[in-house]
């Protein structure tokens, strides 16, 4: 251990990228927590109110990269209040002041704002990647001074944000000596887009490798951005609401054939399938498939499109693929490892014959032997095709069913999907997220607790009977860091159990279960290293005012979670942190 | 919260609606009517007063008991007429005898509503059920506090796109209640999808509220198209719209001569291609029925089309129109 320079054992750690390994090797000895911290270049906070950023930068002078997540999960859902918060300008603040050398910084659900983002594109001259996911508060004044004061930027991706779109001309504030490029996604933006700059920002991108283009890009534009980027990997489509003529659509196809590095295919919303048959070139080198929001691309059409995709590792597509789709998938896609499956129709309404079910799902599984990860939303499930799935497919990773209607049972047998579940845990051992629906007593949990020895996220709706569910769970997965629950009959026994189990937890979620506040309020007591807010968007806010009558009171939404840093001073006014 | 608002929208009640026509139906506490078995056959038997009674009950955004409305609901919800807040509750304060026998006899479905009364009533530790007990269900008090739930649990709903506005006005029996983040998709997703689709299905056609998208299939076309009803105001305009549209299509069949990018040459060969192969427009309408289109001034057409399909002329024969002969002539296509 210590019979080697400082300097040979940092450069050992270099080659230990894993943020687990690392946090591992920080706890062996004094020195090698001291060398490790001083050589850390890249820090994964999967809470940002777990720690400050003051604390952050002390610990990790050398700091280049950061990610930092901010909303609990079922913000997605419009569980969690708009001003919860989340903010991350206090950290570009701290960072700034600390003159950290930053070069990376990937977000999720945090709020931006455009001050943050003018901060952040002046402070740091090194500043090549910047990521944002399912964030919101900024618009594109703030992507124009990122784009005009970042020199050295590479990599400015964004996903799925919400951002208001001024309809400036950001994509000109690149200066012409930005050259750097290389992943360039802008889909996200709802506005109109200056194709010009844009075509000229590509042309002098030769490094350009991903290029994910808004609505607003025309089919020629495309064709334009092909033409000068052949050496694109990685493609995101925009949309088209007119027909091409013969010769666009021709233009286009011979565009697409120069790019034989292209692997992956995103977007398409709103577009006319034909331009989707201009890619069959291309079909047999993708390994990636992004076809989840095209909405008007009839099933027959897809299946035809993914029957050349033979290559494909990832597939994200919506239900109206139907059954039978999913088994052209099966037959063609061996490669195939992750595959997400969306409900398009979202009002429900129609009656959809073309919706997937158990058999699309037991198709895939016995056709696709690579399969570790899956998001299957279906209209219904059985218990015999969970079992199935099971055997044909033990290595997964991720398992997340959502069986659209709460508390459906086995269509066939009428009865809980519990043994369906219990089968899927049993049998694949290293599962490490589950996601379950459908109709589900405390049994499955027992199930949950007893095989689900790596599950670390679990997320659990309108499911289980008593804190005995609950209870399993906590009691049984040692691996458990975030547990989600919503609409389930769990209550104050369950949550109290175990106050030491929060301690190897990142998070808790229950909302609409039986916790009241005076549960709420023991547990907080008992646990000071804990932060055990609730969120009450009821007119009445003031909790604590009330008298002692009302610790009976059920918690509406509960989100607790371990920190160094004790309570946030920026909880909104319907969050109240015990 | 007050516990009694906590109870109605935690606890998941098999409650039986009797009807007009004697038969039972279980609601549980979303609201939604279980499709198993218990829904449509009986539905179908029923006077059609007796639908729309059912059809308000059932679309009605209950997170507590059906029954358990306050009179101050907003509006969006407030689908039953004041008249009904006094019929008597739906659900009694005690599970009467043949309530629980109900439970028991089609177990099947109330353990799909797993927590049903006579569930809650075992399985909740002991300290839970003097809260149960002590209580009534029906809290006329507890009722105006109901709705600020109710109401917060709309206004959430809003921004999930479509859903709210057009599930209220005319649902079908069997419409889900709209639960809170329920699927579980980002409502990016949820937004960007009710953009793309601009729902045409269920809009019912209120005048200038917004854009008809319609649905348009031609015989041997491989997808299907939208048009937006409302940016028409005759048939001509719709005809030209739906020729420039599915131009593509005719060109292919002919060849590719036709590939010379002059917008007027390929009008012209459109045209001749569409008269020599008789194409018509046809549109299904409310009641599911293909009708040649043409017979109806505009305004009333716009109302009742759901679909559009562009079929030959040979397969469009038997169509209803009345009278025959002129509704075979104006639905071709025109210049």
């Amino acid at each position: 251990m210590n019979y080697f320079p400082d300097e040979v054992i940092e450069h050992i750690f270099d080659f230990i990228s894993s943020h687990k390994d690392r946090n591992s090797i920080s706890l062996v000895s004094k020195s090698w927590h001291k060398i490790e911290r001083c050589s850390r270049k890249r820090v994964f906070i999967g809470n940002c109110y777990a720690i400050n950023p003051e604390r952050l930068i002390e610990r990790f002078p050398s700091l280049r990269s950061l990610t930092l997540k901010g909303k609990p999960h079922f913000a997605d859902f419009n569980l969690v209040p708009h001003e919860w918060g989340g903010f991350v300008h206090p950290w570009i603040v701290a960072l700034a002041k600390a003159r950290v050398g930053l070069q990376e910084l990937r977000l999720k659900r945090m709020v931006v704002s455009d001050e943050s983002l003018e901060l952040l594109s002046r402070s740091f001259a090194s500043f090549k990647s910047l990521v944002l996911v399912s964030c919101e508060g900024f618009t594109t004044d703030g992507l124009a001074s990122v784009a005009a004061n970042c020199r050295h930027l590479r990599e400015l991706d964004l996903q799925e944000n919400e951002i208001e779109d001024h309809r400036g001309q950001w994509l000109n504030c690149f200066p012409e000596s930005s050259t750097a490029l290389t992943s360039l996604n802008f889909s996200c933006l709802k506005g109109e887009t200056n194709l010009a700059a844009l075509e000229r920002l590509v042309a002098r991108s030769p490094n350009l490798e991903s290029l994910k283009v808004n609505r607003a890009v025309p089919l020629d534009a495309l064709t334009r951005l092909m033409s000068c980027a052949p050496q694109l990997v990685d493609l995101g489509v925009g949309s088209y609401e007119n027909e091409p003529d013969q010769e666009s659509f021709m233009k286009l196809m011979a565009a697409i054939k120069k790019c034989t590095e292209l692997r992956s295919l995103s977007g398409f919303s709103e577009v006319a399938p034909l331009c989707l048959s201009a890619f069959y070139p291309i079909c047999q080198n993708l390994t990636s498939l992004n076809l989840s929001y095209a909405a008007e691309i009839q099933g027959n059409h897809l299946i035809r499109f993914i029957q050349f995709c033979k290559r494909l590792q990832r597939l994200w597509i919506l239900d109206s693929i139907g059954d039978k789709g999913l088994e052209v998938v099966a037959s063609t896609c061996k490669e195939l490892q992750e595959l997400r499956v969306f409900p398009s129709d979202l009002h429900d309404e129609e009656d959809n014959d073309t919706a997937v079910t158990e058999i699309g799902l037991v198709a895939i599984s016995a056709g696709c032997p690579k399969l570790h990860s899956i998001l299957y939303f279906c209209k219904q499930m059985t218990n015999a095709a969970l079992i199935t799935v099971a055997k044909n497919c033990p290595n997964f990773i991720r398992f997340r069913l959502c069986i659209l209607e709460p508390n459906k049972p086995d269509h066939t047998t009428s009865q809980s999907l519990d043994e369906g579940f219990g089968a899927i845990v049993q049998a694949c051992k290293g599962l490490r997220r589950l996601s379950v629906s459908g109709l589900l007593t405390d049994k499955v949990f027992l199930y949950i607790g007893m095989y689900a020895e790596q599950l670390e996220m679990l997320s659990i709706a309108f499911a289980g009977d008593t804190d005995k569910g609950m209870l399993y769970v906590l009691n049984g997965c040692k691996k458990m860091r975030k547990l989600e629950i919503r609409d389930s009959p769990f209550g104050n026994a369950a949550l109290l159990a175990d106050v030491d189990k929060y301690r190897t937890m990142r998070s808790l979620w229950m909302s609409s279960c039986e916790v009241t506040l005076g549960g709420c309020k023991r547990l907080a007591r008992n646990a000071p290293w804990l932060n055990v807010e609730i969120i009450n968007e009821n007119e009445n806010n003031d909790l604590m005012e009330r008298n002692e009558e009302d610790e009976r009171e059920k918690v509406d939404r509960l989100y607790l979670y371990r920190t160094v840093v004790g309570a946030r001073k920026d909880a909104p006014p319907c969050v109240t942190i015990l | 919260m007050s516990p009694e608002e906590e109870l109605q929208s935690n606890v998941s009640v098999a409650s039986s609606t009797r009807n007009i026509a004697g038969v039972l139906k279980e609601h549980n506490y979303l609201g939604l009517s279980d499709c198993s078995s218990v829904g449509s056959s009986n539905l179908s038997s029923l006077g059609d007063d007796d639908k729309a009674t059912i059809s308000l009950k059932a679309t009605e955004l209950t997170l507590g008991l059906p029954g358990s409305q306050s009179p101050a609901r907003d509006t969006e919800l407030n689908l039953l007429s004041p008249a009904k807040l006094d019929e008597k509750p739906f659900f009694p304060l005690l599970p009467s005898k043949d309530e629980i026998c109900c439970s028991s006899s089609q177990k099947n479905i109330a353990s799909g509503n797993k927590r049903g009364f006579s569930d809650a009533m075992d399985k909740f530790p002991e300290a839970k059920v003097s809260v149960y007990t002590e209580k009534n269900w029906m809290f006329p008090e507890a009722v105006v506090a109901t709705q600020t739930v109710v109401k917060k649990e709309v206004s959430q709903n809003v921004p999930k796109g479509k859903q709210s506005t057009t599930n209220n006005s005319s649902s079908p029996p069997a419409a889900k209640a709209q639960i809170v983040g329920w699927p579980p998709v980002r409502s990016y997703r949820k937004n960007t999808l009710a953009t793309t689709c601009k729902n045409s299905d269920e809009v019912d056609g209120r005048p200038g509220s917004g854009p008809l998208f319609v649905k348009v299939s031609m015989d041997g076309a491989p997808y299907l198209r939208k048009v937006d009803l409302r940016s028409y105001t005759n048939y001509g305009e719709l005809s030209a719209a739906l020729e420039k549209m599915f131009t593509t299509f005719t060109l292919g069949q002919c060849g590719s001569s036709g590939a010379t990018g002059k917008d007027v040459r390929n009008e012209t060969k459109l045209k001749d291609l569409l008269n020599g192969k008789d194409y018509v427009l046809t549109y299904e309408d409310k009641d599911g029925d293909w009708m040649l289109v043409g017979d109806f001034s505009w305004e009333i057409f716009i109302g009742v089309c759901k679909k559009l399909k562009i079929m030959k002329g040979s397969d469009a024969i038997g169509l209803a129109a009345a009278p025959a002969p002129r509704a075979m002539e104006k639905p071709k296509m025109r210049a």
